[in-house]
């Protein structure tokens, strides 16, 4: 099965500083993908290149072959504003518009062009939904998103990522600044997006990608060293890099 | 870094050492009460049974508290997972050790060719118990791999003594009890060699994350 997410070859530069070496993987569909890895070991810096955010950081290079459903990202015919939509992304800290409720959720569609009030009301109601925030807020969506709680805030930056349909979703160490319940929440809302999206994740907690992915590749140096089931990876991985990593005898 | 980690894994090392120990020490025991008719021998090996239900207990508890505490991955995940399977096993050894020993109120410590045929098979089953523990704290696959062939020679053992037995019973039709009551033992010897292969299966399977017998992993062939 050829991956969602396919690169080829993929070498990044900040300037003279080479930040990622020559990365190939497949993403599957449907799954979730967690990429783990010391600190600036390139797990960020790949993450944000499948969508294009890098292209924002000044003194980038990029070469080699990233593609998403065969299409090359890179490819001079290829909207970036699309690209965005189909990858949507979320930070490790929530960051709502500073708005009400609905209208973060709304940001998007609005963006993309549908101002029918019913039509937006009936998305917003959903990605509110499938972030499984919906009960809590659907009281208060007037209310400004500052004032709410920063796992809520998490999960409603999850529902603003849902409301433009996405294919895929980007969570760059989204669960790292919240407590347990709230991450708990987010855990389990990840298990359930899967069916209808593609999820790839950035996380520091070991236990959280052993949880909820079905992938891990780990990531050291700016390389890939292994990517594998992550039943595989934690029971019994095959280069010792990763084992020394994941069993905490560095990073 | 890992300190207190390493130090935890290191006295479970230990402590799986010390088991298998025990256990080679009530099979031989009891194996000696047996042939030699002796009580006395036979009440050390009970003691001894005593022990190793305690170690178990203790070794279970050590493993779920590096489970609860260190949460542990990879390596450290499949040597405390296998602990807690092998302890398991070495604790029907020593139940097996004071079954065999039970039986020498019974028997009358008559010396004869099969009461030596029984103490040489014993030494072989206990060589396999021993060796398969060694292999687990010294990380040995070969070694795991011997004590898993190393079994057909037990069960050899076993298949020689029944047969001898049966021509023994048909000789001397008076001895009948005691003649059977040395079968079980050689039955138990069998099963303890089974025990230690299941050992040094889960020795496999620490050191490699899966055992010859299993086939690969699920996930293995997709990637």
């Amino acid at each position: 099965m050829a991956g969602i997410i396919e690169t080829k070859d993929l070498d990044l530069w900040y300037g003279e500083k080479q930040a990622l070496h020559s990365i190939n993987i497949e993403i599957p569909d449907h799954q979730v993908t967690a990429l783990i890895g010391p600190s600036g070991c390139g797990k960020s810096t790949f993450l944000k290149t499948l969508n294009r955010m890098n292209d924002l950081v000044e003194g980038v290079r990029i070469e080699g072959l990233v593609s998403y459903n065969g299409i090359d990202i890179f490819a001079p015919g290829t909207d970036v504003t699309w690209l965005r939509r189909q990858i949507g992304m979320v930070f490790q800290k929530a960051n709502p518009f500073p708005m009400s409720i609905y209208d973060n959720v709304a940001y998007g569609p609005r963006t993309h062009g549908i101002k029918n009030k019913g039509e937006l009301d009936g998305i917003v109601e959903q990605a509110l939904k499938d972030a499984a925030i919906w009960d809590e807020v659907k009281d208060r969506l007037k209310s400004s998103a500052l004032g709410m709680s920063g796992g809520q805030q998490q999960r409603l930056c999850i529902a603003r990522a849902l409301a433009v349909k996405p294919d895929i979703l980007l969570l760059d160490e989204s669960t790292s600044a919240l407590d347990p319940i709230s991450t708990s929440k987010i855990e389990d809302l990840i298990g359930e997006l899967k069916k209808e999206y593609t999820v790839i994740m950035v996380t520091h907690n070991m236990q959280q990608a052993v949880r909820i992915s079905d992938k891990t590749a780990f990531f050291l140096l700016g390389e890939m060293v292994e990517f594998g089931g992550t039943d595989q990876i934690f029971s019994a991985p095959k280069n010792k890099k990763t084992e020394d990593y994941i069993s905490g005898r560095f990073g | 870094m890992r300190n207190a980690y390493n130090e935890q894994l290191r006295m479970l090392h230990q402590n799986m050492t010390e088991m298998g120990a025990q256990c080679e020490t009530a099979v031989s025991l009891a194996v000696q009460a047996v042939t030699l008719g002796s009580e006395e021998l036979a009440n050390r090996v009970f003691e001894v049974d005593a022990g190793i239900d305690k170690m178990e207990r203790d070794i279970e508890s050590l493993c779920l508290k590096l489970l609860l505490k260190q949460q542990p991955v990879a390596s450290d995940l499949r040597d405390i997972s296998s602990a807690l399977k092998m302890i398991s096993d070495l604790e029907r050894i020593g139940d097996q050790a004071s079954d065999i020993a039970e039986m020498c109120r019974y028997s009358n410590g008559a010396e004869d060719k099969t009461a030596a045929d029984l103490r040489e098979m014993a030494q072989e089953s206990v060589k396999m118990v021993n060796e398969s523990i060694d292999a687990f704290v010294r990380r040995d696959l070969v070694m795991a791999r011997e004590v898993i062939a190393y079994d057909d020679v037990v069960d050899r053992w076993f298949e020689r003594i029944k047969t001898d037995l049966i021509a023994a019973i048909s000789t001397d039709n008076t001895r009948g009890e005691y003649y059977l009551d040395l079968l079980m033992v050689a039955k138990y010897l069998e099963r303890i060699g089974d025990h230690a292969t299941n050992i040094a299966e889960w020795v496999e399977y620490s050191i490699l994350g899966k055992r010859s017998k299993d086939g690969v992993f699920p996930d293995e062939e997709q990637n």
